[in-house]
């Protein structure tokens, strides 16, 4: 588990930076030249997204560079989302947030009261400005035969997915298994099916990479709940060792972003964090996100990377579970359904 | 009147008898910077966690670690550092003795890379730990093939404490071996002690002070190691899941006062276990000067 240092780093990275921006532009600059400054910005995002934003980065400070000449260096923190919620509520200096789910910025709100509680409804789109879905990643050839969810329960496979309680894309893995279970039989059978799930499951991460590693690299379990770009990323990483399936139904992950305003009125950095939200949803990054195997809410985009998004029906978050509240308290709270899963029989 | 000050002075002594310390000068001083630095860096901490739990109410905290999850990991946390810390006990014998009793040729490397599970960040430690123990790793596989799983085990976290706790216990006992007179070795030779008589009645109680006080650290480092177990440990709550990542697991569903609990049991234990240890070795201490 490496979070907790990518955390740590990521906040003195940050302190680091912001120093530098304050401090060596009026040591080393002359006076002249002192409106070409560097702005620092803290992205802090779950673990799946190192590869995108490192990016939509480049891009953006580009864009920006060109548009206002002011140079950009943009620092990102990458872990467990609701580790990165936590971190972020006691004091990481974040001016925008792009966790894997609306719940934990819902935390931030509550919690630290650094944006307020209707920060969805700021940005299009309920402010994600990409989608994301869970599907199965098995071993090449798929010798243990897995199609669809009901494979996942047999006796003798092993699942690998991280604990719902610290990783974003395993709650949303958790949620798409129930949601399955669901349609087979109600609130009855979904319960049995999760629990059965979850007793073939030897090993379980904290992050999504924990659980990816677990898999690829340690060659344990036949299965792998993954993030759809997950799925793609191992496949490039680890070589053509594995084949993804998609499943007959999955759930559509809406990984949503916002700005902190207090962090941002205190770091002064309010329009370049605006810019970086809203470039989000330019073509230029729609395109970006597609070729990293994310659904984009762009319909140009999504055509032309049209061999990249299989078609998989999903269910949403609020049609299956009533919203994040409802399905938080329901199942990840202390005591919820999760819990219940391992409580010893 | 000299005489007269000795009075005097016995009978200050008499009434407040930690007033004996004084004999030397800058006490007070001293005294003073131990318990503000003691205070600052050990009391106020603690006393912060140890507030945190009580918003529960009693029952609430006696609620949230007598559920089976906290209690089974509280179990192996503990059960586990005392048999990983009982393990080096023999096998830091062993090693200090040969260390620090023989001459031979590479002796001082294997003397450094004793410290080397001090000097290794524990997340490398549990990486490096892992990539051999596991199903695929040529140990793990070598076991695999046994039938014994190590990696994602209980038997993973005990193999993680054992590493770290080792050079506790050599590093305690090394200068006391080092100290130990050939010449009461000798002596006792002289009387007519065989080769077992000299190791179990005359080198034997002069360590057990010191490899007491190294087992001690390496339980009290083990129940409290984190980044090294979770890598091997599979983290399956009532399985293999240590109380450390319980403590975690809680902070990140936002239950501080939950996580708090955990943590005051488990320095309560901890306490206590010292304190026994501590106990324990008073008594060996004192059959010893009798």
């Amino acid at each position: 588990m490496t979070s907790p240092d990518i955390t740590r780093r990521g906040l003195v990275a940050a302190g680091g930076g912001m120093a530098a921006a304050a401090g060596l532009p009026l040591l080393l600059a002359p006076p002249v030249q002192a409106q070409s400054k560097t702005l620092t910005l803290l992205n802090v995002s779950y673990d799946a997204t190192r590869e995108l934003y490192k990016e939509i980065n480049v891009a953006f400070s580009a864009f920006w560079k060109a548009r206002t000449g002011e140079f950009l260096d943009i620092k990102q923190s990458h872990g467990g989302s609701g580790k990165q919620a936590r971190a972020v509520i006691d004091g990481l200096q974040a001016d925008v947030v792009t966790l894997a789910l609306a719940g934990d910025i819902d935390e931030i709100a509550a919690r630290a009261k650094l944006l307020p509680a209707n920060w969805q409804s700021r940005l299009p789109i309920n402010s994600t400005p990409y989608t994301s879905t869970i599907v199965l990643l098995v071993r090449k050839g798929n010798p243990k035969a897995i199609r669809d969810w009901a494979d996942l329960v047999k006796p003798g496979v092993g699942v690998i997915v991280s604990n719902p309680k610290t990783s974003g894309g395993a709650r949303w893995a958790y949620l798409a298994a129930y949601a399955y279970g669901q349609s087979k039989g109600g609130q009855a059978a979904a319960r049995a099916y999760i629990t059965k799930l979850f007793r073939n499951v030897p090993v379980l991460g904290a992050g999504a990479r924990d659980a990816t590693t677990t898999f690829a690299q340690r060659g344990i379990g036949d299965v792998l709940l993954a993030w759809e770009n997950e799925a793609f990323l191992t496949i490039h990483e680890f070589g053509p060792n594995f084949d993804i399936v998609y499943p007959s139904s999955s759930i559509l992950a809406e990984p949503p972003l916002a700005l902190l305003d207090k962090n941002v009125d205190r770091h002064k950095t309010r329009v370049v964090a605006t810019g970086y939200l809203n470039f989000l949803y330019s073509p230029q990054a729609q395109d970006i996100i597609a070729r990293h195997h994310y659904r984009p809410r762009n319909a140009a985009s999504a055509a032309k990377y049209a061999a990249n998004l299989k078609p998989i029906a999903m269910v949403t978050i609020d049609q299956a579970f009533g919203g994040w509240k409802k399905a938080q308290a329901t199942h990840f709270a202390e005591g919820g359904l999760f819990d219940q899963i391992y409580k010893p029989a | 009147m000299s005489d007269q000050t000795r009075h005097i002075g016995s009978v200050e002594l008499r009434r407040r008898p930690w007033l004996q310390h004084s004999i030397l000068p800058g006490f007070g001083l001293s005294l003073g910077i131990t318990l503000t630095y003691l205070g600052a860096i050990v009391v106020l901490p603690l006393t912060a966690l140890a507030i945190r739990p009580w918003e529960l109410g009693l029952h609430g905290v006696w609620h949230e670690l007598s559920a089976p999850r906290v209690a089974s990991a509280l179990k192996l946390s503990f059960g586990l550092s005392a048999l990983a810390a009982l393990l080096n006990a023999p096998l830091g014998l062993l090693l200090a003795w040969t260390l620090s009793r023989y001459e031979f040729p590479g002796r001082r490397i294997l003397d450094a890379l004793v410290d080397l599970p001090f000097a290794l960040p524990t997340a490398v430690a549990g990486l490096a730990l892992t990539a051999i123990y596991a199903p695929n790793g040529p140990l793990g596989s070598l076991a695999a093939k046994l039938g014994i799983k190590t990696a994602y085990s209980a038997l993973g976290i005990f193999i993680a404490l054992v590493f770290i706790g080792l050079p506790f216990v050599v590093r305690s006992l090394q200068p006391v071996l080092q100290e130990l007179d050939h010449e009461v070795e000798e002596a006792a030779t002289t009387l007519g002690a065989d080769a077992r008589q000299r190791a179990v009645r005359v080198i034997l109680p002069a360590m057990a002070p010191s490899l007491i006080s190294g087992v001690s650290l390496a339980f009290a480092r083990a129940v409290g190691e984190y980044g090294s177990v979770v890598f091997i440990a599979g983290n399956l709550p009532g399985k293999t899941e240590i109380a450390p990542l319980l403590i975690v697991i809680k902070l990140e569903s936002y239950d501080y006062a939950g996580a708090a609990a955990v943590g005051v049991a488990m320095v309560a234990i901890s306490f206590g276990s010292l304190v026994l240890i501590n106990g324990l070795q008073l008594a060996l201490a004192k059959r010893g000067k009798a």
